[in-house]
């Protein structure tokens, strides 16, 4: 069994993250619009829309969301999910996807995050033992983890602040040539990100992502449709998932992620080695995320993340371009859609829609979507056919 | 002595022996008596193997920082002041979420502790570590 080739993404909708939402904005309204951008992007009618994968917006969750965000939507569908794996849950949904259409079930998936974020905002309960076990001692929250993670990193193998920072910096270059980034006026340094005030030792202010408002939508069909659909096809030709924690305290290792399985998986699948890809989309809700991404989907050594960065242009036009729509450290986390943007931008490169931030020839792409703090693992690759 | 703010824990049926333990001072965790590893934080069955003979037993409440932070800026509006948020791996093997009572510049991957209860509340005591 494989999904190589079964399914490709034919059209996006995604919208400009707003720092605060309007008056009038909401959760479902922001799908309908995506939704209608994405369709009109794929040149299909509503129609031919036959089945849905939603995250659940943490602005207005509720049971048996799906069939009310259809309904709302006017959607008849043949399947339909929420997909509930965190920030991994974009990147989970396009291989869902591209499985119900391999197995006959529908022919064109949507695939829709959207949610808003506002100053104060409390988070849905977590689960019991969570509340029993972590929220006590102040684990609440993804930003303590994230910081272990990154002081035990630097304890192993002597990785440094600015080494991480360089993440921040190289994606903002990347951000100032993206018109839908919500910090893309001014370039960015390594003294400015370690300057930035610090929130949870040892990760700054500028290393950490900003809860924004937004929503994107990604639309995933069968090959017939593929085929006579009015962008280049994006294939799916590579995918694997693997988690095993929630909280990271119960990992097994802090420093090595589930990430190794997922991407072996995806690139096994692909039948691809790593420098076979021309760009890559690594999740990252912190600077340290990206490091360790890097190291366990194998594109360097465990441990030499820190040197990798140094060594390397993560620019568009860099020798390893890295999030090139400024990832969401700089695009901004519009909830669930954060992780979207990555498969977003991974789309526009491999359609040649990448703009001022194109990609030189970029018919390969790798995508890692992270849920909670470093637990669901969801790698993807993607390709354009000539 | 002010109002504790913070969150407490809710015991469950399943941990309400570790709770009721840490209340006299004592580190007690499961022990599954199939593959005899010990487990934290309690279950029904052994999340190793799936065994469903797990034991309470003592342990050393000694152990070495796996990681931990300083959280200058909580996600929680009770957790106003710095605090240091660690990961302890027990010399038994467990690791656990807690906090060291230590000042915070003093703390270091790697450092031995040792188990220190914290009593928040007269009902409620927290499993903490401090310097060893």
């Amino acid at each position: 069994m494989s999904l190589k080739g079964k399914a490709a993404a034919i059209g996006i909708g995604e919208l400009k993250p707003m720092k605060e939402p309007g008056p009038t904005t909401t959760a479902l309204g922001l799908m309908a619009q995506v939704t209608a951008e994405a369709i009109a992007d794929s040149g299909l009618d509503k129609r031919d829309i036959d089945g849905l994968l939603v995250g659940m917006p943490f602005s207005d969750p509720g049971f048996i969301y799906p069939a009310s965000a259809a309904e709302v939507l006017g959607l008849e569908v043949r399947m339909l999910n929420v997909v509930d794996i965190g920030g991994a849950s974009p990147a989970g949904m396009i291989w869902r996807a591209a499985a119900a259409i391999d197995a006959g079930l529908c022919n064109a998936v949507l695939c829709l995050v959207a949610d808003m974020n506002r100053a104060g905002d409390q988070r849905p309960p977590t689960v019991s033992v969570q509340r029993e076990f972590e929220s006590p001692y102040g684990n609440i929250g993804a930003n303590c983890g994230y910081a272990m993670i990154a002081n035990r990193h630097m304890f192993e193998f002597g990785t440094r602040p600015e080494q991480m920072a360089k993440v921040a910096v190289d994606q903002r270059a990347n951000a100032l040539k993206n018109p839908l980034a919500t910090f893309n006026e001014k370039p960015l340094t390594i003294a400015e990100v370690l300057g930035s005030r610090m929130i949870v030792d040892p990760l700054h202010l500028y290393e950490i992502v900003s809860p924004v408002t937004g929503g994107a939508a990604v639309i995933v069909a069968s090959p017939e449709i593929a085929r006579r659909a009015k962008n280049p096809p994006i294939w799916l030709i590579g995918a694997g998932e693997y988690a095993n924690h929630a909280t990271i305290t119960y990992a097994p290792s802090l420093t090595e992620s589930p990430i190794k399985i997922a991407a072996d998986a995806a690139f096994k699948m692909a039948g691809l080695e790593r420098k076979d890809v021309d760009f890559v989309c690594p999740y990252d809700c912190y600077t340290i995320t990206v490091l360790v991404t890097l190291e366990d989907a194998g594109f360097c050594k465990k441990g030499q993340g820190g040197p990798f960065i140094e060594e390397h242009d993560l620019t568009w036009k860099g020798d390893f371009p890295c999030n090139t729509h400024g990832g969401q450290l700089s695009f901004g986390q519009p909830g669930l859609a954060g992780g979207m943007s990555h498969v977003t931008e991974a789309i526009r490169q491999l359609m040649g829609r990448g703009g001022a931030r194109q990609v030189k020839d970029a018919s390969r792409g790798y995508v890692n979507g992270n849920g909670g703090i470093m637990s669901e693992q969801v790698s993807l690759v993607l390709e354009r056919r000539s | 002595m002010s109002e504790y703010l913070k969150p407490l824990p809710k015991p469950s049926p399943t941990s309400l022996p570790f709770w009721d333990s840490v209340r006299r001072h004592q580190l007690k965790l499961q022990r599954c008596s199939a593959c005899h590893k010990f487990i934290y934080y309690p279950r029904t069955r052994c999340p190793y193997c799936m065994g469903d003979r797990l034991e309470w037993q003592p342990v050393s409440g000694r152990g070495k920082v796996y990681s931990y932070t300083v959280v200058r800026r909580a996600s929680h509006r009770a957790f106003m002041d710095p605090y240091v948020l660690a990961i302890v791996e027990l010399e038994e093997g467990p690791r656990m979420t807690t906090n060291i009572v230590a000042p915070p510049e003093s703390v270091r991957v790697d450092m031995p502790v040792a188990v220190y209860f914290d009593d928040v509340t007269p009902d409620n005591t927290l499993v903490k570590f401090k310097p060893a």
